[in-house]
């Protein structure tokens, strides 16, 4: 069986036009980031430059890996069930379309604008830290470690969720149900991101 | 809307375009079609009948490769009906659903790339100009598809259906929602297609349509009823008749038609009015109207009985209602 890349291109194409045209589908991936992000910088704002060797043993921009785990976990559970009940599955499983090139396209289409979303508030959160913060405050923040910690997560974890947000949706007749079972299930997927901190610390034995 | 030739079938073949032999589904215990076949040949207008829940979707879905059937074989477009076959089946047939189901946010030409694609057309924009000018729309090319009317819709979706060039095209509904002029330049459109091969495959509950348009009729409800051409059914249900008419009722009867060779019964409709069971109308008329007038009858109308298809859709029915009451 081989899967054809013009076909996943598709499926990809046509769900990217679709984000584009649709204002709700837009604002539920930016709210997500928007609230993970203004709150702490406020406080990161107004924190002393004393507060500096605290925040050098905490890993605390990694909380930021929430945004990868939650974002394409409510796009990717609209994918199926949002076809379904528009009445758009039937026509497309009509077409030569394998069953895995349609869901590989839809995944892709998850993920790549979460991955972006992502990547584009980690810059401008480390960017606001630069240039808003005490300098002992981003310097204590801004850690090469925790960096590439969070380059290297936020794929997986997005990989993860839209893995489970797809199988979700391939289950459910309503896209409500669905997605609040997608936030759901991104929920240990968060709680795994707390765990990545100290495992970085005990990986880097000068660190703590 | 043009007629202008879309698909490039291969032209009549000997084999059929579809086989299906004792073909079913259930669903659990409930029968969704049952122990189904016929054949079809290439570029046959094929129109298949039945009421609501008589399995006429469940049927196109299941040789659309949508649902496995229960039990029975098929070959659609000469590939066998199998799990496996299922990418190819579907490279050579198109099946416009009753329901669009378009892209509402996407340009009529956005929804036709992503299936152009879908089906990897070659030269798609090529495909998409003609499969919109088929069906013309190639004025709406970049209008979003929420802002077309039902009718227009129903176009971009048969628009979408002829994309991939198909040997056997499934209708469901296709002029459902449609104006009488649009739904016009459909049966255009199917007899065209009919004419340059493509297989049709048309399931519509507008007897008129299926009369006009289809070669063969089907008429489904659970179990196949019957199948043939409209005319065949109608001799095969209805026997041909005269209807006579007079100004005053005849004195006797039995003696004007008792003694005509072409008339093979007869009883009386109205007061003045008279129903003779013939087996060749053209032979009967005239003897009977010689007989009439030889015997003084001032006769208002002769006429032939015409059962039209809805006759014959409704007579099965009306059977398999009666039994199911009993």
């Amino acid at each position: 069986m081989s899967v054809s890349r013009r076909r996943v291109r598709a499926i990809f194409r046509k769900e990217l036009r679709e984000y584009r045209r649709n204002g709700s589908i837009v604002s539920a991936m930016a709210i997500i980031p928007l609230i993970f992000v203004i709150q702490p910088l406020i406080d990161v704002f107004a924190l002393p430059a004393s507060a500096a060797s605290a925040l050098r043993h905490e890993d605390s921009l990694l909380y930021m890996l929430g945004i990868p785990a939650v974002v394409p976990a409510v796009v990717a559970a609209y994918s199926v069930v949002g076809e379904r009940q528009q009445g758009t599955l039937e026509p497309l499983l009509t077409t030569p379309v394998r069953r895995e090139e349609f869901l590989l396209g839809k995944a892709l289409a998850s993920l790549v604008p979460s991955l972006a979303i992502s990547y584009a508030v980690y810059a401008f959160v480390l960017a606001c830290v630069e240039l808003f913060a005490h300098p002992a405050v981003a310097s204590a923040l801004l850690r090469g470690p925790e960096l590439l910690a969070q380059l290297l997560f936020t794929p997986l974890l997005a990989g993860w969720s839209i893995w489970v947000g797809i199988a979700i949706s391939t289950r459910s007749s309503d896209v409500r149900v669905a997605q609040q079972l997608g936030m759901l299930a991104s929920l240990p997927s968060v709680a795994v991101t707390s765990l990545i901190g100290p495992a970085l610390g005990s990986a880097s034995p000068g660190a703590r | 809307m043009t007629s202008e030739k879309v698909a490039a079938p291969d032209g009549k073949r000997a084999a059929p375009a579809l086989s299906v032999h004792s073909l079913s589904k259930r669903f659990g215990d409930r029968v969704a079609f049952e122990d189904v076949s016929f054949e079809i040949g290439y570029g046959e207008v094929f129109g298949f009948l039945g009421p609501n829940g008589a399995g006429k979707t469940t049927t196109v879905r299941a040789l659309g490769t949508l649902i496995a059937p229960t039990s029975g074989s098929a070959t659609v477009a000469g590939i066998p009906l199998t799990p496996e076959n299922g990418v190819e089946v579907r490279r050579r047939i198109s099946i416009m659903p009753e329901s669009p189901g378009l892209y509402l946010r996407l340009s009529v030409t956005e929804n036709l790339e992503c299936f152009a694609d879908l089906y990897e057309a070659p030269d798609p924009d090529d495909r998409i100009d003609r499969a919109l000018r088929a069906v013309s729309l190639a004025d709406r090319a970049h209008d979003a598809c929420g802002t077309l009317s039902k009718g227009l819709r129903q176009r971009v979706a048969l628009a979408r259906a002829l994309l991939s060039d198909p040997e056997v095209l499934f209708l469901d509904e296709p002029t459902s929602g449609l104006d009488p002029v649009a739904a016009r330049g459909v049966h255009e459109l199917i007899a065209a297609l009919g004419r340059s091969g493509v297989t049709i495959f048309l399931t519509t509950h507008r007897l008129e349509e299926a009369e006009r348009l289809c070669d063969r009729v089907a008429i489904l409800n659970r179990t196949l009823r019957t199948i043939g051409r409209p005319d065949e059914l109608r001799e095969q249900l209805f026997a041909k008749t005269l209807t006579v008419r007079t100004l005053v009722p005849l004195p006797d009867p039995g003696r004007v038609f008792g003694g005509l060779p072409t008339v093979d019964g007869w009883h009386q409709d109205g007061p003045a009015g008279y129903v003779l069971a013939v087996s060749e109308s053209a032979a009967a008329a005239p003897a009977v109207t010689r007989a009439l007038v030889a015997a003084g009858a001032d006769v208002l109308s002769i006429s032939e009985s015409h059962h039209s298809l809805e006759d014959v859709y409704l007579e099965l029915i009306d059977e398999d209602e009666e039994a199911g009451r009993r």
